[in-house]
């Protein structure tokens, strides 16, 4: 099978990220399916960043520790990487800048020479990258020409010079018959889902790994037909966007556990008062500041019963961008459907790791809560059948629409008797019937791998990638589930007949989901956890998946 | 309030006496007259925070959101956001705007948005029966504050003379119609305008003899210069001899936030457009390098 793995590593500010998004779009144009790790440090300047690129030519989501070529752009990233060299495989770096065995070429001078800018030493290792892999200069070209907007002919012409240079192919990438996919990172497919189930005003304070939803909206506000907010803090962001919700536009935050943190006296107002407001909390090690440029799965608990009192809440958890587009669409629309908060829970995996995107952009759309007809008097918290009272927005001719935090009676204003509280919490509570019966239809535990096999990792979020292809390798089920909130238990139950051991698989300490599932009475035999801030690795996973079932 | 289609059926329990009747009064007042000069009711929408003040949404029938301690900006400005074709009022305790709530108070004078904020600043937490607040004078001997308060006052206007509101005022709630022009005039004023009312607490800081011996309406002031608007602030710092100017201290025109924000007059509140997102799936989209 045709697969590889390029490392390109130098210090923040060498335009790493930049070069690995070259890389992964050259094996793209080809037809190669890519899944491309940024490992960053949380600093402007210095440092070790690598980007960790691997194309395959069937749907991957994670990547393997043995790389065929490894870039390095200084020192550090040879020393740090080498040991990943696959026998055959083919160190390039930097002579200007230090000495090693490998395939040494003078990438400074290149630049230098032909009076760039020191950062484009990414673009000279491109075109040594493309060389060693045996593709020609016309793919490469043909990238740099649709990708590269600032100066393309000096780009162009660095990129030639030390593709001419470069060590004689090691490789010879062949393209693939299957169509090139468009590539896409988690926090833009977040952002598209949104916006194309309504999404009118994001508001966010960044915060890494969410603050790429805030820049992509930003960045094509007008496109999109939205507006973007960054306010004084998370409070600020989350009380505006039920502040907006309450005035009739469809609103979305966007923050990581810490900033999420703050914006918790929101979800509850969210409950209390029936606005519709969508969460996107992508996961980064904590507690507190933690490790703000890593990935981790430890804020599932915390999600789930993020909000003082009790209220209904859906909680969605994507595995990859396909799943975040389509399920940040289905939480805005559920959000208005039911009134309810929603939440897309991802992590800096998914959040900031490209892969090939397959949706097309139209299977989400915007789907219409239940509006007010406007006959006979409005009250905004009128009790019906499921819970749900009709949506009217202040402005309407005729009537008043009452919105509040307060306990309430169906006009809204403030009620403290016996009666009036445990009917009001009976409506609300009431809507998780229909939210059930809606959930019921959908496919809200995804199963993968051998469906027939007695072993079964359980797995959720963006750690899918790695269980998915360490099952196919070993002949093992996958169980995730994409619905956290209403659990499906019944899905999960159906997912695990003919299951007779069941291994959790988290990139956390504490093993949330199987405790989560402990709590709905389900066994887990094991669990492998990983909470080194980095995401497993197929050949790591499969090691340990050996180790428990061996 | 005259007209009694502003009130609603909510049994009203401030205490007898409470400030708060009368900015209760004075912005049903102001309200029923904009409406007759043609701004329909259904386009105010108002919003409080938490305590006492919080209330005056279950007593006024107009679209209401009752927030929480502290959020009132930061309602207001989403709902101002979503529609700006609103009218839209906020109103906040001394305690919730000037304690939880002082960086939004800040940041919405800062982006002079085009709302109202209206406060009620009776020195001291009534619904809970009797702290210290920002506002409250050295040596003011609350639950919390058993022996004296040791915090100077914050000054409310002086504050928001430095952060950029471009509408600041000062009422009192016995001044029923002198605070009815007050809301008036700031809630046509076309940017952030803020009304800080002095509203005695009858029954945990009585300060009833205290103002009306020190209230003056101001005369003659140029509520274009900024350095006259830090004078008149300054005027009262809780001296034995200070006397108290209420009335508009500053007032100019500046390009507001919902405007840059809304691009010239987006309405977000009902737009049910999806945009075609191909731009984004489609191969071909560049990167800059």
């Amino acid at each position: 099978m045709e697969d590889y793995s390029v490392l390109i590593g130098g210090q923040a500010g060498d335009g790493i990220r930049q070069v690995g998004t070259l890389v992964a779009r050259l094996f793209s144009s080809l037809g190669y399916r890519i899944y491309y790790w940024d490992d960053y440090p949380s600093l402007i300047r210095g440092g070790h960043n690598f980007g960790l690129i691997r194309a395959c030519e069937t749907h991957i989501q994670a990547y393997r520790e043995s790389v065929d070529i490894v870039v390095a752009l200084n020192e550090e990233t040879a020393k740090k990487h080498q040991w990943r060299l696959r026998q055959g495989g083919m160190l390039i770096y930097d002579e200007d800048v230090f000495k090693a065995e490998g395939c040494g070429l003078r990438l400074t001078s290149m630049v230098k020479d032909a009076g760039g800018k020191p950062v484009m030493r990414n673009v000279a290792a491109l075109g040594a990258i493309a060389r060693s892999l045996g593709i020609e200069w016309d793919v490469l070209e043909g990238v740099i020409k649709t990708a590269v907007r600032k100066e393309p002919e000096l780009n162009l012409k660095i990129a030639r010079t030390s593709f001419d240079a470069a060590c004689m192919p090691e490789f010879k990438v062949e393209r693939l018959s299957a169509p090139a996919l468009p590539l896409i990172q988690g926090n833009e497919a977040i952002a598209l889902g949104a916006a194309r189930a309504g999404l009118k005003l994001y508001v966010a304070y960044p915060m890494t790994p969410s603050s790429s939803i805030l820049h992509f909206l930003a960045a094509n506000e007008e496109e999109l037909g939205l507006v973007t907010y960054h306010p004084e803090n998370e409070i600020a962001a989350v009380i505006a966007a039920v502040g907006g919700a309450y005035a009739g536009a469809r609103t979305m935050v966007g923050s990581a556990g810490g900033g999420f943190a703050l914006m918790v006296e929101g979800v509850s107002l969210c409950g209390q008062s029936e606005m519709p407001v969508v969460f996107a909390v992508s996961q980064r090690p904590g507690p507190s500041t933690g490790v703000p440029t890593y990935t981790t799965q430890g804020d599932l608990s915390f999600v789930l019963s993020a909000g003082h009192g009790e209220f209904l809440r859906l909680v969605l958890a994507p595995g990859d961008p396909d799943e975040a587009f389509l399920l940040t669409g289905l939480a805005m629309n559920m959000a208005w459907k039911y009134q309810i908060p929603t939440f897309v829970l991802t992590d800096k995996n998914l959040s900031e790791s490209t892969y090939s995107f397959k949706s097309k952009g139209d299977e989400v759309t915007r789907e219409e809560g239940l509006i007010w007809d406007g006959k006979g008097e409005y009250k905004r918290y009128r009790k019906s059948e499921g819970g749900v009272s009709p949506l009217a927005f202040p402005g309407t001719k005729g009537i008043v629409v009452k919105g509040t935090s307060y306990e309430h009676d169906e006009a809204g204003i403030t009620v403290e008797d016996p009666e009036g509280i445990s009917s009001m919490q009976d409506k609300r509570l009431g809507k998780r019937v229909a939210l059930l019966e809606d959930l019921e239809r959908m496919d809200t535990v995804k199963v993968h791998g051998d469906v027939k096999a007695k072993t079964a990792l359980l797995t959720w979020g963006s750690t899918k990638g790695a269980c998915i292809e360490t099952a196919e390798s070993l002949g093992l089920k996958v169980i995730q589930p994409t619905v956290l909130e209403p659990f499906p238990v019944a899905s999960i139950e159906k997912a695990l007949e003919g299951v007779e051991k069941l291994i959790g698989v988290e990139n956390n300490a504490t093993a949330q989901l199987a405790g989560l599932l402990r709590c709905h009475g389900i066994r887990v035999d094991e669990t492998i956890l990983q909470y080194d801030g980095r995401p497993f690795s197929v050949d790591g996973l499969k090691k340990r998946v050996e180790e428990v079932t061996a | 309030m005259s007209e009694l289609s502003l009130s609603t059926y909510a049994e009203n329990t401030w205490c007898k006496g409470c400030g708060n009747f009368g900015i209760l009064s004075a912005i049903g007042d102001a309200i029923k007259g904009l409406e007759a000069e043609g701004i329909p009711l259904e386009r105010f929408a108002i919003a409080s925070g938490i305590g006492c003040h919080a209330k005056i949404v279950d007593y006024i029938n107009v679209n209401s959101f009752y927030s929480l301690h502290g959020r009132v900006l930061p309602t207001i400005t989403g709902i101002k956001l979503a529609n700006k074709d609103l009218k839209v009022i906020g109103f906040a305790g001394d305690g919730d705007a000037y304690g939880e709530g002082i960086a939004h108070l800040i940041a919405a004078a800062k982006r002079n948005i085009d709302v109202t904020m209206v406060i009620h600043n009776n020195r001291v937490y009534g619904l809970t029966t009797g702290q210290f607040t920002p506002t409250s004078p050295v040596g003011f001997k609350g639950r919390s504050t058993p022996r004296g308060s040791i915090e100077q006052p914050l000054n409310p206007l002086e504050l928001m003379l430095a952060a950029g509101a471009t509408f600041v005022a000062r009422g009192y709630t016995t001044r029923t119609d002198h605070l009815v022009d007050l809301m008036r005039q700031a809630i046509l004023h076309h940017g952030f305008a803020f009304i800080d009312v002095l509203q005695p607490c009858f029954t945990f800081f009585n300060t009833y003899k205290y103002y009306n011996k020190r209230v003056y309406e101001i005369d003659g002031h140029d509520t274009s210069d900024i350095e006259a608007a830090r004078r008149l602030a300054l005027e009262w710092r809780d001296r034995e001899d200070d006397k108290i100017p209420i009335g508009v201290f500053y007032k100019v025109e500046k390009p507001t936030f919902d405007d840059g924000m809304l691009r010239g007059g987006m309405v977000l509140s009902g737009d049910t457009e999806v945009p075609d997102i191909g731009k984004f799936t489609n191969l071909g989209s560049g990167t800059d390098l």
